[in-house]
């Protein structure tokens, strides 16, 4: 019990996708402008993270070692394209906003990665902990990468003002602003790290 | 004695020359442009500089603590950078432009990449690059010169040259008033004659040499005068270099230690590239001037020039140094 723990752990802090393994980071620089485009990007990518661990861990004895990873593939693809049809029908703002970024998660390194150095050698129940961790991860990632985005970038946090007068930091919402906040992001993530050893 | 004698390989030639005293000479040659700027804007342009100056020491001294080096803000480095920053500014910019400017030059540009020496780009220049992204209306917001009341208008020379298709008689300028910094534009760079003091100061002191000033203002002028906007060498370019920040940016930004090349010949080439770069952004690009995103542009391209224009090896007669391999 402690390990099927420990594999969800490892994925928020020790491990965690974005901060330490430096994975996935086309959608943490392209859809982190706002709390709410993480927040909607972050669950859809867990969702796919979980179901695509959970069914390539089960397959992973019938599955020959040469094409594994175009059978990854349909299977991560196959969960996207749900997620992406249930956004379009229950979420079409939120679809709209994260456009091309939705289909793009078949993709995304972090699942890929998950799947190829975890689910593919583990049995099921740890590689649906490791992909809550490390979906969870990935979520809080992107969510304290868009805080400081759209608090410096446009003075607003999930779209209301919270600072009246406040010359929003335009460089923030741009490119640039992802990258230098997920620069010093990571310095405070190794900081921290280091000073625990 | 003990403790004096030194054993060291040579050589064991030493010079005058250290940081401290080549940066305050620096910034001693740019303090004639700041009081012909600060005549000609007010005072609000002497606050600008002041602040800047003085939080991009502050900076310094809060990140060196944080990396636990030894505080060196009087070597001068720190107060250059903003001085040049606050030069970089429109003289009625709100104060708080030039600190948020200096921080962001001296931690995320200067020191991040290991401190003085180690920066790639110009502190300076990434943090006027970083302020005019970051709040364009203040940062293309220029007053009028302040004790000329008779200047005709608030717009920069280039921006009405480039928005207005104005040539200088249109803007009732003549090249004396460029000279003399009669005219609208940023803090440091409109009085052309008191930069060409402080520049002569520089190069008789040695601090600089003409290699990199020359070929940018050179190409430059040369550029835009055989490509102006209708017809083929009908351009202006006297207008074209005095008239924005190439004297200010060709004479003491785009010639920093640290962010150009070693070589002479790299220094050409360096030159050459921002006086190029300078034309096409202030033909094709979204803003009227260019310098200070051309100067960044080819500090991007010093390593290659490095790279790849290497001396003679001392010894040679064939000139093949530069071809042979000079690394093991």
């Amino acid at each position: 019990m402690k390990k099927i723990f420990a594999e969800f752990s490892k994925g928020i802090f020790r491990e965690n996708p974005i901060f330490v393994i430096v994975l996935g980071l086309c959608p943490t620089l392209a859809v982190s402008t706002s709390l709410e485009n993480a927040v909607g990007m972050g669950i859809a990518a867990t969702f796919v993270l979980v179901a695509s661990n959970t069914i390539i861990s089960g397959i992973k004895g019938v599955v020959p070692h040469k094409i594994r990873i175009p059978c990854f593939i349909v299977v991560i693809a196959s969960f996207v394209t749900i997620v992406e049809l249930v956004m379009a029908g229950y979420a079409p703002l939120l679809a709209k906003r994260l456009g091309i970024f939705v289909p793009l998660i078949v993709v995304n390194c972090i699942i890929m990665g998950r799947a190829e150095a975890f689910a593919s050698r583990n049995n099921i129940l740890p590689s649906i902990m490791d992909g809550l961790g490390m979906g969870l991860g990935f979520t809080l990632a992107l969510c304290s990468v868009a805080l400081i985005r759209e608090i410096l970038g446009s003075g607003k946090l999930f779209g209301h003002i919270i600072v009246k007068g406040f010359d929003p930091v335009n460089i923030m919402v741009l490119a640039p602003g992802a990258l230098l906040t997920l620069g010093v992001l990571i310095a405070a993530t190794n900081l921290i790290k280091n000073r625990g050893n | 004695m003990k403790g004096r004698l030194v054993v060291s390989v040579s050589p064991h030639l030493r010079k005058k020359e250290n940081i401290p005293w080549i940066m305050w000479m620096v910034f001693a040659a740019l303090i004639p442009s700041g009081i012909v700027g600060i005549y000609t804007f007010g005072p609000a342009s002497l606050w600008l500089i002041l602040i800047s100056i003085l939080s991009a020491v502050l900076s310094e001294a809060f990140i060196l603590a944080l990396r636990r080096k030894k505080v060196t803000i009087f070597d001068g480095s720190a107060a250059l950078t903003g001085l040049l920053l606050a030069y970089n500014l429109p003289p009625e910019a709100p104060l708080w432009i030039p600190a948020a400017g200096s921080f962001f030059a001296i931690v995320f540009a200067k020191q991040v990449f290991g401190g003085l020496g180690r920066n790639i780009f110009n502190p300076a220049l990434a943090g006027r690059a970083f302020l005019i992204i970051s709040w364009p209306t203040y940062m293309t917001d220029f007053a009028k010169p302040f004790t000329y009341p008779d200047a005709v208008t608030a717009a920069t020379p280039l921006g009405l040259f480039k928005n207005a298709g104005m040539d200088i008689h249109a803007m009732g300028l003549n090249y004396m008033d460029l000279l003399l910094g009669r005219r609208g534009g940023c803090i440091g760079e409109v009085a052309v004659l008191a930069l060409a003091v402080g520049a002569l100061l520089l190069l008789v002191l040695r601090i600089i040499s003409l290699h990199i000033p020359l070929s940018f203002i050179f190409a430059a002028g040369l550029l835009s005068w055989l490509f102006p906007a209708q017809g083929f060498a009908k351009g202006d370019p006297i207008f074209a270099v005095l008239s924005g920040g190439v004297i200010l940016g060709a004479f003491f930004m785009a010639t920093d230690y640290s962010t150009s090349p070693l070589t002479r010949k790299g220094q050409l080439i360096f030159g050459a590239g921002c006086g190029l770069l300078t034309f096409i952004i202030r033909r094709w690009g979204g803003y009227p001037e260019g310098v200070s995103f051309s100067i960044l542009i080819m500090n991007a391209f010093v390593p290659l020039i490095d790279r790849y224009v290497r001396p003679p090896v001392y010894g040679r007669r064939d000139g093949s140094g530069a071809k042979a391999k000079t690394v093991p």
